[in-house]
């Protein structure tokens, strides 16, 4: 697209997208570090996590301020004004992310050593999962590549049907061994904020569409997260 | 005029013409100054009971476009036109055609608000006068009082009617114009940058008076602030070096463009 007659126009756009990047990229490594400490049980890298959040926190408040600064001064039009209320939609989902990671994180404390590695690799492999979805889509935002976005949107189904079946895993366990009640139920708490990772992803995959068309995504969403209605009956 | 509603006949025309009359239909309209070719092959449907927007950059050709419409080129030396515009059907540049007639049907408020010299009464009195439109001096009357109520000027003016009409500020000066443009019972009403000479507040109390009195005319306006445009038409169409880019609903027009020229216009990349 070509450039503004005013160029501090594109100055400001240019900010607002630069500092949603650098969200992206600290959203990223929370995520990345919040699996592994858990995954290694290192009390001292999720203590780490749950103190790099604020990072994000306030990286939010300034995209907005930046945003609502930009709309009462340059009174944007189409394009535009979608990709402002784009920037603002996306860092709301991203320190959403953010929180989930932080989350995560502090469970590390709760889970202890003696856990047996087979579980945890249940939470590692959803947040590998979760990772790669934050990935693609923070490219396909910085590239307005609504067709990579898209293609994030569709693979959310994958992180879905991974977190069943870590769920009736999880209970099987806690079925088996009530002493394994307590851990198992961090975990499944870690696992849910991996799958509500990826629901994050696809929001921030509708907005890109959004912003690259101006409409929004019409076809239904492939949902395979059926813990909701999922009914086990532990007397047996 | 009892030439029944026409409908729109271009295909690829705004939703919201659908839904109304029809009131200017103008096919295959060039507009020539001298050499220049200031409209080319413009046809577009215009509806009634509603405002449409013209934008575009300076000498796109909105205004002549707008001139057109009550034949305000035909006092231009060297300002042909060919092509129809119709109004209710009938085409406005046939020769049997009064073009006085015209424009008592079809008003226009300029850039600058221009008064007659003289009292405020006389200003709105004048059109339906010399028309012939008030049987008697209270219908007169009630025709001025009525078009200034109508204009949102005459809770203002009511004591001092006899005051010269250029002694009003700027935006009461332009609402005396619109007064003026309405006493005359036109059925449309073109506005070439009503605003553009206005205060904010002057400016937002005509837009208020746009809206209130859409309901009963085909308005055109011809402006240069966007927002200004995405706020009061309901239909918007960008002119761009004597060609129509863009006819479309505005809500569509200030959101998603379908032309790359508008795009840039409005989000102010070219220009």
């Amino acid at each position: 697209m070509s450039d503004h007659t005013v160029k501090s126009y594109d100055d400001d756009l240019a900010s607002l997208k630069q500092m949603l990047a650098q969200m992206g990229g600290l959203a990223e490594e929370q995520l990345a570090n919040a699996i592994d400490a858990v995954a290694k049980r290192d009390t001292k890298l999720a203590d780490r996590v749950i103190a790099g959040d604020e990072k994000i926190d306030v990286l939010e408040q300034q995209i907005e301020e930046k945003a609502i600064l930009t709309i009462a001064k340059r009174q944007p039009m189409a394009q535009d004004l979608r990709q402002i209320i784009v920037a603002i939609r996306i860092s709301s989902d991203l320190e959403r992310i953010g929180d989930l990671a932080k989350n995560t994180a502090k469970r590390t404390h709760a889970i202890s050593e003696q856990m047996p590695r087979k579980l945890v690799s249940g939470l590692t492999r959803m947040g590998n999962l979760a990772q790669e979805q934050l990935k693609n889509i923070l490219d396909a935002y910085a590239q307005n590549d609504a067709e990579k976005a898209i293609l994030v949107w569709r693979s959310d189904e994958d992180i879905d049907a991974l977190y069943n079946s870590i769920f009736r895993e999880l209970l099987t366990y806690m079925m088996e061994d009530p002493r394994m009640i307590g851990p198992c139920t961090h975990l499944l708490f870690g696992t849910k904020n991996m799958e509500r990772i990826g629901d994050h992803t696809t929001n921030i995959a509708e907005n890109i569409y959004f912003l690259v068309h101006g409409k929004a995504i019409t076809e239904e969403r492939p949902k395979k997260d059926s813990t909701s209605t999922t009914n086990y009956n532990l007397t047996t | 005029m009892d030439a029944s509603p026409q409908k729109s006949t271009l295909s690829n025309s705004p939703r919201i013409l659908a839904a109304r009359d029809t009131k200017i239909v103008a096919s295959d309209v060039n507009v020539y100054y001298g050499e220049k070719h200031a409209i080319k092959h413009l046809s577009i449907d215009i509806p009634d009971r509603a405002v449409s927007a013209f934008i575009g950059p300076s000498g796109c050709g909105k205004s002549t476009f707008l001139r057109s419409i009550n034949r305000m080129n035909d006092t231009i030396d060297g300002c042909r036109v060919t092509g129809d515009i119709l109004v209710d059907g009938k085409n406005i540049y046939d020769r049997d055609l009064d073009v006085v007639q015209l424009r008592a049907r079809v008003g226009m408020v300029f850039q600058k608000p221009n008064p007659f010299p003289k009292s405020i009464f006389e200003n709105v009195a004048y059109g339906p006068r010399i028309h012939g439109i008030a049987k008697s001096k209270t219908d007169l009357e009630e025709i001025v009082v009525g078009s200034l109520k109508k204009a949102s000027l005459f809770e203002e003016v009511k004591d001092r009617l006899d005051h010269p009409g250029t002694g009003l500020s700027g935006g009461q000066q332009q609402r005396l114009c619109i007064a003026r443009a309405i006493a005359v019972n036109p059925e449309i009403i073109l506005m070439d940058e009503p605003c553009s000479a206005l205060d904010p507040i002057a400016s937002a109390r005509i837009e208020e008076l746009i809206d209130e009195i859409r309901q009963n005319y085909c308005i055109i306006i011809v402006t240069h602030s966007m927002q200004q445009a995405a706020r009061v038409s309901q239909l918007t169409a960008f002119f761009h070096l004597g060609d129509l880019v863009e006819f479309g609903d505005t809500d569509d027009m200030f959101t998603t463009p379908q032309d790359k020229r508008t795009q840039d216009y409005i989000t102010g990349r070219f220009g």
